[in-house]
């Protein structure tokens, strides 16, 4: 019990805390006006609530539409067409975020929603591979014997095939949010707010405090939430 | 050169008239303006792709030398194994901007930052693949070597790393396929490359230049990535040997 709360809470409270006392210390003890003028309470709440919800839209987002694709391209009759979805989708892995968002910039110009639309179809990707992947690992003579007892295709699908999967399913949307953090923080050159915001700032008026903020920031969020899905996937995997 | 390139994006234009693009005249503008940029400024887009190759090459060496060392190393000391691991997991979930900027504080903006913070982030694949290549090999294997009473030196050069180069590989190949995406935001710390033309761009509502940028870099992280799924294959030989084809 005590080991359970201090995983879940103690760990992340004391980063959490780290990272909030050194901010309460940069606000309350600024080098120069300039620092006094671009680092405030504010503007520290307002990254932080753009970058969750750029997360939070774009993840949700990615979440249904790439479980539900998998879903329908690991269906025999559109077999086919996920092993080439399959290709397009480790393509599209290997070109880096900076040029998505840049790219989605040329198209359909600055601000926030063009950065959560590009962090969104990003991060279907990895979810979308796993999925399939996961339910196209199956053991084919599982399904055989379930649809020989007489299972509904879809029972087979919730019963059987999801569950099984799960585990795949989830490291995906582990990878998911990994990348989604890190591309998140750069939504700010294209118009979309975030924890970038602060780095990109104290890089322009060269003040290290500021880029330091920024910087422990974003470290924390992506850290924090990599560790908790880290340890939430752990007990999915002992519990499947 | 220039004509000739002219030429064939005149044909292509032309063609492209009938069929495809007639129905979007603006996005046909645009199509037409970002070409006739790149074929203008091809010689300020290749100088700064070889910018962005020399700063991947220059920083992969460094990375393999260092990660293939660590992984040894921690492959000896089991013991180091799982913190030097957890340490390198970190690393490489601190989003790319935020290493930057750490960077940017300690060494000052340029090439330095940017080669240390790809260095610290292609850690992880190359150290974590250097290890449990040597960690599954076959103990059998390892035993026959030591009853024919090689030295541990001569294990580890004869028989370990050639047979973890495979796995070796495909950590190598996971990094710098990650190294050219973060190479791009190193020039926003004033290391260089590809990546100035999508913030330059950026900066000034330039869209060919922007276009120009990413599509540059996303062609060298598609292509590097086959170059070294091929080379990976080619390295395998234990591999194909023992299922005998």
């Amino acid at each position: 019990m005590f080991r359970t709360l201090w995983v879940w809470i103690g760990i992340p409270l004391i980063m959490i805390g780290i990272v909030a006392a050194m901010i309460i210390y940069s606000v309350n003890n600024p080098t120069d006006s300039i620092v006094e003028r671009m680092l405030t309470y504010e503007r520290v709440f307002r990254v932080i609530r753009q970058h969750a919800s750029l997360l939070l839209i774009s993840m949700t987002g990615a979440t249904i539409v790439g479980v539900l694709g998998g879903i329908m391209l690991s269906r025999p009759s559109l077999y086919r067409a996920g092993r080439v979805v399959e290709t397009i989708v480790n393509i599209g892995q290997t070109v880096p975020s900076i040029a998505i968002l840049a790219l989605f910039y040329t198209i359909l110009g600055m601000g926030f929603r063009v950065a959560v639309f590009a962090l969104f179809l990003y991060s279907i990707l990895p979810i979308l591979r796993n999925t399939f992947a996961g339910i196209d690992g199956v053991d084919y003579s599982i399904i055989e014997a379930a649809r020989g007892m007489g299972m509904h295709p879809l029972r087979i699908l919730t019963k059987i095939e999801l569950p099984i999967a799960f585990p795949i399913i989830v490291a995906g949307f582990r990878t998911a949010i990994v990348i989604n953090v890190g591309a998140a923080t750069l939504a700010t050159f294209i118009g979309g707010g975030g924890l970038g915001d602060l780095i990109v700032t104290g890089l322009a008026v060269r003040r290290e405090m500021i880029i330091l903020n920024g910087a422990a920031l974003a470290a924390l969020s992506a850290i924090l939430l990599d560790y908790l899905i880290g340890k939430a996937e752990e007990r999915v995997v002992k519990w499947s | 050169m220039d004509q000739l390139l002219r030429m064939i994006v005149d044909l292509l234009m032309t063609l492209g008239n009938g069929t495809l693009l007639s129905t979007q005249n603006e996005a046909r503008g645009d199509l037409r303006e970002t070409i006739d940029w790149i074929i203008r400024r091809s010689d300020r887009i290749l100088d700064l792709m070889v910018e962005h190759l020399w700063l991947v090459l220059f920083t992969l060496v460094i990375a393999i030398v260092v990660s293939v060392i660590v992984g040894i190393f921690i492959s000896y000391y089991e013991t180091l194994a799982q913190p030097v691991l957890g340490v390198c997991q970190v690393l490489m979930v601190i989003p790319s901007i935020a290493m930057l900027a750490f960077m940017v504080t300690i060494f000052g903006i340029g090439f330095t930052s940017g080669v240390v913070a790809l260095v610290l982030y292609s850690l992880l694949p190359i150290v974590r693949n250097t290890y449990t290549g040597i960690r599954e090999l076959d103990p059998a294997i390892l035993e026959s070597a030591k009853g024919m009473g090689m030295t541990e030196r001569r294990i580890l050069f004869k028989i370990k790393l050639p047979l973890a180069r495979p796995v070796i590989m495909a950590g190598v190949r996971t990094a710098a396929v990650m190294m050219i995406g973060i190479a791009a935001l190193a020039a926003y710390v004033g290391a260089g490359g590809l990546g100035e033309l999508i913030f330059q761009g950026i900066g000034r509502g330039h869209r060919p230049m922007i276009i120009a940028g990413a599509i540059g870099v996303s062609i060298i992280a598609v292509a590097f990535d086959y170059i070294l799924y091929y080379g990976e294959k080619r390295f395998s030989v234990e591999g194909r040997t023992r299922e005998g084809n």
